[in-house]
């Protein structure tokens, strides 16, 4: 109860701290204090799962509970924040020339909004969380303050916003589903699945609104359309906030809707819509990754990747849940060094472009290898956790003997792989003309640990899965096989 | 009287798609926020006392706050007044009666409860969602987009208010505030792209693509 509390308090007054601190350079410091608080918080809000919710005040509406889903996701978007808000200082302190009160306001609020989503069980809350999330990133994007910057953040905007509003439609046509079957409106998941099958054509139309909605926030193609810009524009560390965290916490919600959908009798039609806008998704991202030479667009269709990765996963149903969650986990953890590293490059080189960038290794050392070995994860190569996760979900695939979706996934990860060598290596390796970067810029401890953390996480998770989790993974699939949307309450 | 306020409202969506004057389509949008929020005291449902404020704060933040902060950046950013649109008037009005046409055909097919039988609401909402969403995509100032997403806004308020009124008080006054924080940070981008590209023109914003 303290610790879900915290989770969501903690941040808020961070952010508040974080306001009134007049100094540009100390300010920075709130984001490490806050990451380990809330990484404390979330653990011991997970770990204090199992004993009794049910004296819970905060509990007792049922609004509000950490389910085993809803903690994977907690603990990934706790530890990325983690990551990024030990990098930032570093960073900062190289950008000393813009002010950065609204960056890590919106920062601290963001991570408020996130973690209330992860915890919520009503889809109104949920629905309001993220948006507000989405708009706490709003900000964030245009820290540059050039007209670039600020073109991604109306395009992230107005894309981001209108998604939303068609999934907070969706939430409202199944609330009707269950009134236009007699029942009563109640938008808990448990209510609603209480009830079983409900209308077909309202479940349907929802369901598809619901897709379009957060499948545009998870980067889902063709909803993808603001996150080359977004990524490509936000400074390093928001990109790696937005890939890891924004992306996860709106696959969440997409899953918690799928989980639903399935018992309100429409599981099959979903799967379908599924299937198709994840594949999709790889198809389109493998395309656009060929000759990219932008290397934080790249990241940004790598991450339309995963999200169709993710989302091929959701359609195979529980059977591949565990795969889905740790590639969920491998993928945000990834994506941090991948956006840390690239960030210093860009910085470094003052510009994010191949040719321009070229022999990072040779200015960069720390930074460029780094990026190397996070591409090599982000495309699943073992020993990674990306690579038991792609192969799950492959495993699965075949399981279901959905052979077309195993050989189209399979065909999607070559060519991808290949056409984000050919830019990472092409970036990486080489002959560089650049000028060796001011001491400010270079490779520095404060801006590499970092990236090197999340790597290593994600190295630990392809090694050796930690009982806890792997329990969780458990937990969470056990939930959705037999439609226990809540367990049992004493 | 709530069929008669529906049908209110679907004009209103092609005065909005056939206003020229930035300031005009402000105001028609409000003014279909207003029209819209007044329907739960129309309903004829019990409201109570907590109802009946939350329908006048809806009021409030849909028909003037918002509103006037779009007003007031328009006018602090001085920008021309006409509309600009991306397709012609009459082009936009013809796809307005087209997606009202649409939105009725759902409507129909849609198997609505029985106290629901014959309601516009259906109709009318997803007639709303899609004029927003024509203002949205055919117009080429953020100030209209930001008015576009306001008129989608308001055609989903319909759906909640007329058929699901079970919505909790604590999720409608969550949504409400969404609402506003939305366009506000709307309203400051838009101070930032009139300042780096001295004009609301989103044709300005094409640095981005592949």
């Amino acid at each position: 109860m303290i610790a879900i509390a915290l989770l969501l308090a903690a941040p808020v007054l961070a952010g508040l701290v974080a306001m009134l601190v007049r100094s540009n350079a100390k300010r920075p410091w709130v984001l490490p204090a806050l990451g380990v608080v809330h990484v404390a918080a979330a653990l011991a809000a997970i770990a204090g799962r199992a004993d009794g919710h049910a004296h819970d005040p905060l509990v007792a509406s049922l609004w509000i509970r950490l389910d085993a889903i809803g903690s994977v996701v907690l603990l990934t978007l706790s530890v990325l924040f983690l990551i990024i808000s030990w990098y930032a200082p570093g960073y900062l302190a190289a950008r000393s020339e813009r002010p950065n009160r609204l960056l890590i306001v919106c920062s601290c609020l963001f991570l408020a909004l996130a973690s209330l989503a992860t915890l919520s069980q009503h889809l109104g809350l949920m629905w309001a969380a993220i948006e507000g999330a989405t708009l706490a990133c709003a900000p964030m994007i245009y820290f540059n303050h050039n007209p670039r910057s600020i073109e991604a953040t109306w395009k992230y905007l107005m894309v981001g916003g209108v998604g939303l509003a068609l999934a907070l439609l969706g939430t409202f046509f199944l609330a009707y589903a269950a009134i236009a079957s007699g029942k009563p409106v109640e938008l808990t998941y448990e209510a609603l699945a209480a009830h079983g099958a409900l209308s077909e054509p309202w479940v349907r139309v929802a369901f598809v609104l619901l897709l379009v909605g957060y499948g545009t926030k998870m980067g889902l193609a063709p909803l993808h359309t603001w996150k080359p810009d977004a990524y490509g524009e936000a400074i390093g560390f928001v990109g790696a906030l937005l890939a890891g965290g924004m992306t996860s916490v709106a696959v969440l919600a997409l899953a918690r809707v799928v989980g639903l959908v399935d018992l309100l009798g429409q599981g099959e039609f979903a799967r379908q819509a599924l299937t198709v806008m994840g594949l999709l998704s790889m198809a389109w991202a493998a395309a656009f990754m060929i000759r990219q030479t932008d290397i934080k667009r790249m990241l940004a269709y790598s991450s339309v990747e995963h999200m169709g990765i993710i989302a091929v996963g959701l359609a195979l149903g529980p059977v591949a849940l565990p795969a889905v969650l740790l590639h969920l986990v491998g993928n945000a953890w990834a994506k941090s060094a991948l956006f840390l590293s690239a960030g210093n490059i860009h910085r470094a080189f003052a510009s994010k472009h191949i040719p321009a960038v070229s022999g990072a290794i040779l200015r960069l050392p720390v930074s460029a290898s780094l990026f190397l070995i996070g591409f090599l994860a982000a495309t699943g190569t073992p020993p990674f956790s990306l690579f038991l996760s792609e192969l799950g979900l492959f495993k699965a695939a075949a399981a279901t003997a959905s052979w077309w979706t195993a050989g189209i996934f399979l065909a999607c990860l070559v060519v991808i792989f290949i056409g984000f060598s050919a830019t990472v290596v092409a970036a990486v390796l080489g002959d560089t003309d650049a000028p060796e970067p001011e001491p400010l810029l270079g490779d520095s401890w404060r801006t590499t640990a970092a990236p090197f953390a999340g790597l290593g996480l994600v190295l630990v998770l392809g090694l050796w899965l930690p009982a806890p989790l792997k329990a969780l993974f458990d937990e969470a699939q056990e939930d959705a096989r037999h439609g226990r949307v809540l367990e049992a309450q004493p | 009287m709530v069929d008669l306020l529906l049908a209110l409202v679907m004009l209103l969506n092609f005065a909005l798609l056939g206003s020229g004057r930035i300031r005009v389509l402000i105001r028609t949008a409000a003014l279909q926020g207003m029209v819209i929020s007044a329907l739960p005291l129309a309903l004829g449902h019990e409201l109570g006392l907590r109802g009946i404020v939350l329908a006048l704060v809806a009021l409030a933040v849909k028909g003037i706050l918002v509103p006037a902060v779009l007003l007031r950046a328009f006018d602090k950013l001085a920008i021309k007044r006409e509309v600009e649109p991306f397709i012609g008037f009459v082009a936009s009005l013809l796809l307005c009666a087209l997606g009202t046409g649409f939105a009725v055909l759902i409507g129909r097919h849609l198997p609505l409860a029985p106290e629901h039988a014959g309601s516009l609401a259906v109709a009318a909402s997803l007639a709303t969602v899609m004029a927003g969403f024509l203002l949205l995509i055919t117009r080429l100032k953020a100030i209209t987009q930001a008015t576009g997403y306001l008129v989608l806004e308001n055609g989903i308020g319909i759906f909640g208010l007329t058929l699901v009124g079970g919505v909790p008080f604590l999720v409608e006054t969550t949504l409400l505030l969404d609402l506003v924080a939305g366009v506000f940070v709307m309203v400051i981008v838009m101070n930032h792209i009139h300042r780096a590209f001295t004009t609301l023109d989103t044709r300005q914003l094409t640095a981005l693509k592949e």
